[in-house]
């Protein structure tokens, strides 16, 4: 087993034990000041971004969802006004038709009415001239007749007579 | 707070390099405690007269078994272990720096091109005392030879005994003469043939070499990954970006925060650093060439020191609610917690060692089986000699191999991330908040 004793790897050194100190220690620094500084930052930097990204899309759609529900809402509040509107228009056409149907019928009566009265006013108007006419022809006639008949002066006087007694018993 | 735990660990780095230097202060004696048994024993170069025949004593020619037979164990052994120099291909080595130390002699600066590293890269001269033996900077223990350079004829080596632990023994043959020779420290106390000798070795070997590369490189493609980050800001990634973000986020969703909690950003910068360091080396020593091959996770120097950073972190990282859990574990009968405290104190130091263990461990033992696997070959072939052998080591070497291959590319991954996920886990105990149940 000659060669066992010349197992040099397990014997520690003192130059390597020192080399090794100083090329890891300068290794260690220079490393984590030039190489893992930049890129733990990058990193760091990147994953907010795509967390941050990820975060606003996820927002923005959830903005997105809730716009939609409001359009809807807004949407249907709209029909329901469109279908109020319709509604009170139409109530609105039935009012007028029913007042005008109203005030036609108010006026068609009042005419109707009118139209009566002044029927009635020519009837008595015409009446009262038949009335004179025949109160006139009457007149006439009588007086006519009262020539005729009292032509002599006998019948005049009894006439006269009858009708002075006809007043007096008025 | 967080400059009195800089000030802590300064302190604790401080306490660590006295412990190195107190022991250095023994290297004297140690290294003579050393000297001495060999001395006594062989008597090699006690006597100038009987130097022709120290030879015999000094053991044999270090390649003198390639020609006979083909040992994989010892060739894995070597090729796993670290080195001063980094071989391409034949006789062809790249030279690398050399840091030496020996008390009481000074800094030696140099490269291993000045050894004139030749055949299994041991150098033909000797430089401020210091010689390479199969690519590992050795030196010379004779004072007479502690500056300027040497001729060396030779190297040699032998099997003995030392305080019951076998050790290899080596020697440089300078002007016929045989010349122990000690090698670099080692903090193993001994246990493993090693300990404190006469110097200390802080050169860029090949795995200081291989760490700074992954290090540079990793650096460069994170680097390139977070400028695309800042540049392209609110664009999708692309490309490398794309590449390294996925591994980023395994680590933070799938490591950090499940095992720390709310507390873990501030640990990630080293979980990803160690993840990413280990990764990195475990996956360049799966590379068969250069710039590859350096086990470097395999060597527990490294792991050592991985794991004690992790160790560090989880201390200061503690609150009350875990110290309470280790030294006086609440609801639990008095006799019980004689018991379990020190069970707990043991565990306390245990995760630091299991996690230094088993990196080291899993790598070690992939890299020698593959390097057996490979060795088969040369097995088959009777060390190159029969090519009929060579070819039906071939056959056999080359499925068992790329199976290990593909298993080790699956455990680089796997202990990497074991050992970050260990070390969160072990962050996030010391994190833990008291729970409102009733233990």
């Amino acid at each position: 087993m000659l060669f066992l004793a010349d197992f040099s790897v397990i014997k520690p050194e003192p130059g390597l034990l020192l080399w090794t100190t100083v090329i890891f220690g300068l290794f260690w620094f220079m490393m984590s000041r030039f190489a893992f500084k930049p890129i733990a930052e990058s990193l760091k930097k990147r994953e907010m971004d795509i967390q941050s990204s990820l975060d606003e899309a996820k927002k923005a759609r959830e903005e997105m969802a809730n716009l939609q529900a409001e359009n809807e809402k807004l949407l249907a509040q709209a029909r329901e006004e469109r279908s109020q509107i319709l509604k009170e228009a139409k109530e609105a056409k039935e009012d007028i038709i029913a007042e005008a149907k109203e005030r036609a019928n108010a006026e068609y009566k009042r005419k109707v009415e009118s139209a009566i009265q002044d029927i009635e006013n020519q009837k008595m108007a015409a009446m009262v001239a038949l009335k004179n006419q025949a109160g006139q022809m009457a007149i006439e006639i009588t007086e006519k007749v009262l020539r005729k008949e009292l032509a002599d002066k006998k019948d005049q006087e009894s006439y006269a007579k009858s009708l002075a007694e006809s007043i007096k018993l008025n | 707070m967080t400059a009195i735990r800089k000030y802590w660990i300064a302190l604790i780095f401080s306490g660590l390099s006295l412990v190195a230097f107190s022991q250095h202060d023994n290297t004297q004696q140690a290294g003579d405690q050393h000297e001495h048994p060999t001395g006594s024993t062989q008597d090699p170069n006690a006597a100038p007269s009987g130097a022709e025949t120290a030879h015999d004593d000094c053991g044999h020619p270090i390649d003198e078994e390639k020609e006979g037979e083909f040992n994989a164990g010892e060739t894995a052994v070597h090729h796993i272990a670290d080195a001063n120099t980094i071989h391409l291909v034949g006789d062809l080595y790249i030279p690398l720096p050399c840091i030496l130390y020996a008390p009481g002699h000074g800094w030696t600066l140099t490269t291993t091109s000045s050894f004139h590293p030749h055949h299994h890269g041991s150098g033909e001269v000797s430089k401020n005392g210091y010689v390479l033996v199969h690519g590992n900077v050795m030196r010379i223990l004779d004072p007479a030879f502690a500056t300027g350079a040497h001729k060396i004829d030779e190297y040699r080596h032998k099997d003995a005994k030392k305080d019951g632990k076998s050790v290899i023994l080596y020697y440089a043959i300078i002007d016929g003469q045989c010349k122990p020779l000690d090698a670099k420290t080692t903090y193993d106390g001994g246990m493993m043939g090693g300990g404190i000798t006469t110097f200390y070795d802080f050169s860029v070997t090949r795995n200081v070499f291989t760490m700074l590369l992954t290090a540079f490189f990793l650096f460069f493609v994170f680097r390139s990954a977070a400028k695309a980050a800042v540049r392209r800001e609110g664009q999708a990634p692309k490309g490398l970006q794309n590449f390294i973000e996925p591994f980023y986020t395994f680590i933070r969703d799938d490591v950090a925060r499940p095992a720390i909690g709310p507390k873990y950003e501030k640990y990630m910068p080293y979980l990803l650093s160690v993840f990413f360091f280990i990764l990195g080396l475990n996956l360049i020593g799966q590379i068969p060439f250069f710039p590859g091959s350096a086990n470097v996770t395999g060597n527990i120097s490294v792991t050592i020191v991985l794991a004690l950073i992790t160790f560090i972190m989880m201390l200061f990282s503690s609150n009350k609610h875990f110290w309470e859990h280790i030294l006086w574990m609440p609801g639990v009968p008095a006799w019980v917690k004689v018991i379990l405290t020190p069970v707990e104190i043991l565990g306390l130091f245990l995760k630091p060692f299991t996690l230094l263990l088993r990196l080291f461990a899993n790598i070690t033992a992939g890299h020698i089986v593959i390097l057996c696997f490979v060795g088969l070959i040369f097995i088959f072939g009777k060390a190159g000699t029969s090519v009929g052998g060579s070819i039906s080591g071939l056959l056999a070497a080359i499925p068992l191999s790329l199976f290990m291959m593909a298993l080790e590319l699956l455990v680089a991954f796997l202990q990497a991330f074991i050992f970050t996920m260990l070390s969160a886990t072990y962050f996030g105990m010391a994190l833990e908040e008291p729970h409102h149940d009733h233990h």
